[in-house]
C-alpha cells in the first residue's frame, strides 16, 4: 500500500514544516471557526447569547458525531461513502423500533456496528476499495431505512429527547457536548498507545504489520467505532428532530469528509485530529445556515456559498504548509 | 479460455444473468424491448462513466464529484441556447460541451493553484455550479427542440442510435487509453506519478486535460438526457453521482489508478440498468429495490476480489 507516496511529491510532509508554521496549521480549523463566529456576532450581535447559540448549533452535535465518524475510517486509509444514510436508518431505527421495543430496537443498533466491523473486516480481508463497498451500502442502509420507515414520520424516546433537550446553566448544551465529544475521541485515539496503534495502520500499514500488530484488527476497530459513532449521531438526530425520515442523514456523507478535512485531517497517512474535526463540523453547522442567512445571501446562492467557504479554509491551509516547508 | 480472464467480462456476465433471470420470470416477454430500453438508459451512464474512469485512472484521490451539478447545469444551457429551435441544435451540443468543459478547467484550477484534494475541490465546485444553474434556470421554458428529442429517442432495428454512437465513441477512448500518448500518461500518472514525471510526461497538462475531458462528456450527457427526457432540470444529473463511480470500479477499473477498463463501463453500465429493470419487474417496493442494489454492487465487489497489494 504505497499510494500515500505519490502524494509526497506535491505536498511537504508535516515533519518538514517549521514549528511556526505546523501551529498555525493546526491552529487554521480554530482560527475558521472563530472568523465565522466574528463574521455572525458582527452580523447579528444578538445571535452571540445563550438562547443564539443553542438554536444555531441545535444540529451539530449530530454532525459532530458523524465527522468523528468519517474520522475513524479515514485514520484508516479508507472513505465510508455510507455514513449518511447509515445516520438515517438509525434515525428510523430509533424513531419506531427504539420507542416501540427498546430492547430490540437497542439490539438492531448493536447489530449494525457489528455490519460495520463486519464491512471494515471485509475489506480488509478481500482488500476491496472501500469507496465502492460502501457505496453499495449507503443503498442497503437507505433501503433499510425505506423499508422501517416508508413515510417521514415515527416519535423519538421520550428519554432522548430530554437529554437533548437538556439546558445546562451557563453553557448551552451543543458546545458542552462537543468539547465532550472532542475531548474524549481525543484522549482515547490521540493520548492512548492503541490509539496511536490505530492511527499507524494508516500511516505505515507495512510496518505496523511486521512488528506484530493484527491489520485486521485495527481495520475492523476502526470501522466498528465508526459505526458506534453514526449510531449515536443519528440518536442525537433524532432526539433534536423528535421524528424519522428515511432520508434524513443524506447530506452527511459529504458533510463529514468536508468535517475531517476542514478539521486538519488527510485522506491518506492516517494524519486526522478528533478536536479540529469537531470545530470542522461546527464551522460547517455554522457557515452552512446562521452565517448566510445573517448576511442576507439569497437561498439560492446559500449553496454555493458552502462551496466558496470550503475552497477559501482548505486554500489557506495550503498556503500556510507550503509556506512551511 | 483467455476471455475468462479479463476483468470486464464478469459485468457483461453479470448483466446476462440478470436479463435472463427477468425473461425467466415474465415468462419469455419482453426480452428485446427489454434490452433495448436498457441500451438507451445505459449510454448516459457510459459517457460520464468514461469521463469519470479517466479521472479515477489518475490515481488514488482523483475523482469528479461535480458530475450531477455539471449535468444539471450543461442541460440547462443547452435547452437555452437550442430554444426550442431545430436548426439550433448543433450549438446547443456545443454550448453543453464548453460549459462542461469550463466546469472541468475550474475543477482542475482548484486542485492544482489551491492544492485541494480533489474530492473536496469537486465537491466545492459542484456546490457553486448548483447554485448557478437554480438561480439560471429559475422561470426558464426548458425543452428540446423536436428535432433533437427525436433524435435522442432515435432506433435502428431496436436498437437505440445514440447506443450505437457511443459504441463508436467507447472504441475511440479505448483506443486514445491503450494506444495513445494521451491514454498511456494517464495510466502512467495513475501508477506512480512521480515515475511519471521523472519520465518526462507532462503530468499538469494531462490531469488538466483529463478533468477538462470529464466534464466536458458530464455536459455533452446533460445535452443528451435533455433530450432523451424531453426537458431540463437542475436535478437531471442526480444519479450519476454514485451511478459513475459504480460503473466504472464494478467494470474493473482499479480505483487505485493505474489501471483502466473501458469495456467494462459498458458491461457494468447494462448490469446495473437491468439489475434496476428486473427489480421493477419482480414488483418489489423501493426500499427492497435499494437494498437488492446495494447488497448486489457490494457481492459483485466482494466476488471479483480487489487488487492484490503488490500492485497498488
Amino acid at each position: 500500500m504505497t499510494t500515500a507516496s505519490a502524494e509526497t511529491g506535491r505536498r511537504a510532509p508535516a515533519s518538514a514544516m517549521t514549528p511556526r508554521a505546523r501551529m498555525l496549521r493546526a491552529l487554521l480549523p480554530a482560527l475558521s471557526l472563530a472568523l465565522v463566529l466574528i463574521a455572525i456576532a458582527w452580523l447579528n450581535p444578538r445571535a452571540i447569547s445563550y438562547f443564539g447559540f443553542s438554536l444555531m448549533l441545535n444540529l451539530a452535535i449530530p454532525i459532530a458525531l458523524a465527522t468523528i465518524a468519517q474520522m475513524f475510517v479515514i485514520a484508516g486509509n479508507e472513505l465510508d461513502l455510507s455514513i449518511g444514510t447509515f445516520v438515517g436508518f438509525v434515525g428510523c431505527v430509533t424513531a419506531t423500533w427504539l420507542r416501540e421495543a427498546p430492547l430490540f430496537g437497542a439490539a438492531v443498533l448493536a447489530a449494525s456496528i457489528g455490519v460495520y466491523a463486519l464491512l471494515g473486516a471485509l475489506i480488509h480481508l478481500r482488500n476491496l476499495p472501500s469507496i465502492v463497498v460502501t457505496l453499495g451500502m449507503s443503498f442497503v442502509w437507505q433501503g433499510l431505512a425505506i423499508l422501517i420507515l416508508p413515510k417521514p414520520g415515527g416519535q423519538a424516546p421520550a428519554w432522548l429527547l430530554g437529554l437533548m433537550g437538556f439546558k445546562p446553566p451557563l453553557m448551552p448544551f451543543p458546545i458542552i457536548a462537543a468539547i465532550v465529544i472532542a475531548l474524549v475521541v481525543h484522549v482515547g485515539l490521540m493520548r492512548t498507545s492503541y490509539g496511536a496503534i490505530l492511527r499507524g495502520s494508516g500511516g505505515n500499514p507495512a510496518a505496523l504489520g511486521r512488528a506484530g500488530w493484527s491489520l485486521l484488527r485495527t481495520k475492523v476497530t476502526l470501522f466498528a467505532l465508526a459505526g458506534l459513532f453514526g449510531v449515536l449521531s443519528g440518536l442525537s438526530l433524532i432526539g433534536i428532530t423528535t421524528s424519522g425520515d428515511a432520508n434524513i442523514g443524506n447530506g452527511y456523507t459529504l458533510l463529514s469528509i468536508a468535517g475531517v478535512i476542514l478539521g486538519g485531517g488527510e485522506f491518506m497517512g492516517g494524519i486526522v485530529s478528533p478536536v479540529g474535526a469537531v470545530i470542522g463540523a461546527l464551522t460547517l453547522a455554522l457557515a452552512a445556515s446562521p452565517l448566510l442567512t445573517f448576511m442576507h445571501i439569497p437561498p439560492d446562492w446559500q449553496v454555493a456559498a458552502n462551496g466558496a467557504i470550503l475552497i477559501i479554509v482548505l486554500a489557506a491551509r495550503v498556503l500556510i504548509s507550503r509556506k512551511g516547508s | 479460455m483467455a476471455i475468462l480472464a479479463r476483468p470486464w467480462i464478469w459485468s457483461f456476465i453479470g448483466a446476462a444473468l440478470v436479463w435472463l433471470a427477468t425473461v425467466a420470470f415474465t415468462g419469455g416477454h419482453g426480452g428485446g424491448g427489454m434490452i433495448t430500453a436498457a441500451l438507451s438508459l445505459a449510454v448516459f451512464m457510459v459517457i460520464v462513466g468514461v469521463g469519470q474512469m479517466f479521472v479515477i485512472t489518475l490515481g488514488p484521490g482523483n475523482v469528479d464529484l461535480s458530475l450531477p451539478a455539471n449535468i444539471g447545469l450543461a442541460s440547462a444551457v443547452a435547452m437555452t441556447v437550442m430554444d426550442g429551435q431545430d436548426s439550433l441544435i448543433a450549438l446547443g451540443l456545443a454550448a453543453a460541451l464548453a460549459c462542461g468543459a469550463a466546469i472541468g478547467a475550474a475543477n482542475y484550477f482548484l486542485i492544482w493553484a489551491l492544492r485541494i484534494p480533489p474530492i473536496i475541490a469537486t465537491l466545492s465546485a459542484s456546490f457553486i455550479i448548483q447554485s448557478i444553474d437554480i438561480s439560471f434556470g429559475r422561470g426558464l421554458q426548458i425543452k428540446p427542440p423536436p428535432g433533437f428529442a427525436a433524435f435522442t429517442n432515435l432506433q435502428v432495428l431496436g436498437v437505440p442510435v445514440l447506443a450505437i454512437l457511443t459504441v463508436l465513441f467507447t472504441v475511440g477512448a479505448g483506443v486514445a487509453l491503450n494506444r495513445m500518448i494521451y491514454g498511456r500518461s494517464v495510466l502512467a500518472i495513475g501508477q506512480n506519478i512521480r515515475a511519471a514525471w521523472l519520465a518526462g510526461v507532462k503530468v499538469g497538462r494531462v490531469r488538466f486535460l483529463t478533468y477538462t475531458l470529464c466534464g466536458m462528456l458530464g455536459g455533452l450527457n446533460g445535452a443528451l438526457l435533455a433530450g432523451y427526457f424531453r426537458g431540463a432540470s437542475v436535478d437531471l444529473g442526480n444519479e450519476y453521482l454514485l451511478a459513475s463511480i459504480a460503473v466504472v470500479v464494478i467494470g474493473g477499473t482499479s480505483v487505485a489508478g493505474g489501471k483502466a477498463n473501458v469495456p467494462g463501463v459498458w458491461g457494468a453500465s447494462l448490469f446495473l440498468v437491468l439489475l434496476l429493470t428486473m427489480l421493477n419487474t419482480f414488483g418489489v417496493s423501493a426500499g427492497v429495490r435499494l437494498l437488492l442494489t446495494g447488497l448486489i454492487i457490494v457481492g459483485v465487489i466482494t466476488a471479483a476480489g480487489g487488487q492484490t497489494p503488490a500492485s497498488r
